[in-house]
Parts: C-alpha cells; sequence; structure tokens
C-alpha cells in the first residue's frame, strides 16, 4: 500500500458501462455514488516517522530523561489535546456544511493519517507521562497532590474507551466503507458523526486533564 | 452554503444488504467496550496505589470479570455464519501487531520500574486483554460494513 492521498489524480468509481457493479440503482436518475479519490488506508511513507517517535519514546524512558520525558509527554499532549478540539469544534461544522463529494475527497485524505497520528499521541503522552510522574515523585501516593493525579488518570480512562472503543472503529469503517465499488454515503456520513462528536467530547474532556496538569505543574 | 451543495444524490446512501443484515449481529461492541472499561478502571486503581501497599481484590475480580467477557464476544462472533472473514481476519492481524507494540512498550515500562511481581502480572494481564479487545473492536467494526462475499 502506498500513500497516494495526496495526488490529484482521482479514480472515478462512478456509473460505467462494463462494471455492473457501478451501475446507478433503481430510481437514481443516472446519478450514482460521488467519485473517490484514490487513497490507502494506511499511509505506508509515515510509518517511518511512527518508528522514529515509538523510538524516541522508548530511549527517553531508557534513560530517564528528565529534559526528554518532559518534552515527550507535553509535545504529545499538546498535540493531541489541540487536533481533538479542532476536531470536534472547528473542523467538524465546517465538514457537516460540506457538499457530500467534498467530504469524500476530504476524508479519503484526512482520516487515513489520523489513522497513524492520534494513537502515536497518545503512546507518546501517556508512556512518557506514567514515566515522568514516578521519576518527579508524583505518582507516589504520599504526594500532596496525589488525588489530582488520579483524577487525571481518571478523565484519562474515560478519553481512551472513547477514543478506543467508538472513535477509532468509526474512523476505520469510514475508510473501508470508502473502498467499496459503491460506497454507502449515508453510513459513512453516520460514521464521521461518530468520529466528530467523540473528538469533540475527548477534546473537552482534555481541557480538564490541562486544568488537573497545569495546576501540578505550579505546586 | 446553497442547498444544492449539501443536497444527497440519488441513490447514494439507500439501506443495503449491510445495513439489513445488522439486526442479526451479536451485541460485540458494547460487551468489548465494557471490556476495555474493565482493564482501563483495574489500571487506574492500581496506578492510583503505586508507592505503597496495594490492595489488589478488586483490579483482580476487574481483570477477571474482562476475561470473561472478552471469552464471550470471541465466542459470539465464532457464531456468526454470513461475515466477511477474509475483512475481519486482515483487520485484526494489523491491528493486533500494531497493539501488541503499544502494549509491549508499556509493559517495558513496568519491567524498567522494577514493579513488584504481584502487579506486574496483574499489569500483564490487563495489557494482554487491552492488545486482544481493541484490535477485536477494530476488526469488527470494519466486517460488519462489509459484503459477506468480501476479500
Amino acid at each position: 500500500m502506498t500513500d497516494t492521498a495526496v495526488e490529484p489524480t482521482v479514480r472515478t468509481e462512478g456509473p460505467s458501462a462494463t462494471e455492473p457493479a457501478s451501475t446507478p440503482p433503481p430510481g437514481a436518475g443516472g446519478h450514482g455514488p460521488p467519485p473517490v479519490p484514490s487513497f490507502s488506508i494506511v499511509p505506508v511513507r509515515a510509518l517511518p516517522v511512527v518508528a522514529a517517535v515509538l523510538i524516541g519514546l522508548i530511549v527517553a524512558i531508557g534513560s530517564n530523561n528528565l529534559w526528554a520525558l518532559t518534552f515527550f509527554h507535553v509535545a504529545g499532549g499538546g498535540l493531541w489535546t489541540s487536533l481533538d478540539l479542532f476536531l470536534g469544534l472547528v473542523l467538524g461544522p465546517i465538514m457537516g456544511s460540506l457538499s457530500i463529494p467534498a467530504r469524500v475527497e476530504f476524508t479519503t485524505r484526512f482520516m487515513p493519517k489520523m489513522l497513524l497520528i492520534m494513537p502515536t499521541l497518545v503512546a507518546m503522552t501517556l508512556g512518557a507521562g506514567f514515566q515522568l510522574a514516578r521519576h518527579v515523585g508524583n505518582l507516589d501516593a504520599s504526594y500532596p497532590h496525589h488525588g489530582w493525579l488520579v483524577a487525571s488518570f481518571v478523565v484519562v480512562g474515560i478519553m481512551a474507551v472513547i477514543a478506543l472503543g467508538l472513535l477509532e472503529p468509526a474512523n476505520l469503517a469510514v475508510l473501508f466503507e470508502l473502498k467499496k465499488p459503491q460506497p454507502n454515503g449515508e453510513r459513512i456520513g453516520r460514521l464521521m458523526k461518530v468520529f466528530i462528536y467523540t473528538a469533540g467530547i475527548t477534546g473537552v474532556l482534555q481541557i480538564a486533564t490541562i486544568l488537573i496538569m497545569t495546576f501540578l505543574a505550579s505546586r | 452554503m446553497t442547498t444544492a451543495a449539501t443536497a444527497t444524490p440519488p441513490g447514494f446512501g439507500e439501506p443495503d444488504a449491510e445495513d439489513l443484515r445488522q439486526a442479526d449481529l451479536p451485541p460485540v461492541m458494547p460487551i468489548a467496550i465494557v471490556t476495555l472499561a474493565l482493564v482501563v478502571s483495574g489500571g487506574i486503581i492500581v496506578a492510583a496505589q503505586y508507592g505503597r501497599a496495594a490492595h489488589l481484590t478488586i483490579p483482580t475480580v476487574l481483570l477477571g470479570v474482562a476475561a470473561v467477557l472478552l471469552l464471550v464476544n470471541a465466542v459470539l462472533i465464532a457464531r456468526i455464519s454470513a461475515f466477511a472473514w477474509p475483512v475481519f481476519f486482515r483487520v485484526l492481524g494489523w491491528a493486533l501487531l500494531a497493539y501488541c507494540v503499544i502494549a509491549g512498550i508499556l509493559e517495558y515500562v513496568f519491567v524498567y520500574d522494577h514493579t513488584p511481581a504481584r502487579l506486574l502480572a496483574l499489569f500483564s494481564g490487563m495489557l494482554v486483554l487491552f492488545a486482544i479487545d481493541v484490535p477485536l473492536m477494530l476488526a469488527y467494526s470494519v466486517a460488519r460494513w462489509q459484503p459477506v462475499d468480501a476479500s
């Protein structure tokens, strides 16, 4: 698989005289599904970047380097939070107002990248965060603000269940739907709503995490 | 934004065979989400006791219930007769690989930190369930919307 999502060529999978699968449904009045650009479900060219980030994370944990751990935790957390908020509060409403072909084209270019970006950011933030908290002593039950830290665990736990149980499955299902000869637009719309709404919910929960983390960092 | 721009093209999005098949499928996703929630809850309870004598009864019970639910889910999926099995196993394989890497990184952190044996065993059990449950959800949520004969 190669990431051809950014290429301008469009694979038209609309009605075709030679392809029975592309024949418009009865009553469609000669219109079929909108053209779906050629795309790859997993952007393979980005995998080395993901691998480099994960290796960096392992090195940071292995070396227990305070700067590296802080970098991975803050950079990962900042990007994760920003993306969630941007998706839910800015991009979501914009996507809802786009035409169906525009939504399909945007989805085929955007969702494969999210499939790699989000799990990588989550692994960065949580892996480095746990080790950082342990390194500076925040994780210890005797830490004066331990209750706040546990509260952040609960918020992150809820976010993890929402992201892994609803957001990621919806993301993947949309991509596979778009790979069909005749994608079901109504289904894609439904799954995209799940994706955007859950991203928004996790974005709001991220604000709670930021409040807790900035409180702890200022103590 | 004009009305024409938001209109759905005719024939695009009508109920198809996959939509009609959904009612016959078992409640795999809710069970998988509950399994994940139990695993995460157990992890939070254990992590909250870090640095003091941990009470492991509740996390162990949560882990046990989660394991049973995962088993139930596996049986429910195996009993589905009309399903896009090639797609299911393809997604399951790649997702297992990805989540084993993530679980491996977390396991590495626990081992590196010299986590006590009983805690490590509990965490490892949770990571195993996590690394199976999430790929199962991803594979099922893709395959359920694919034609039965899809490869």
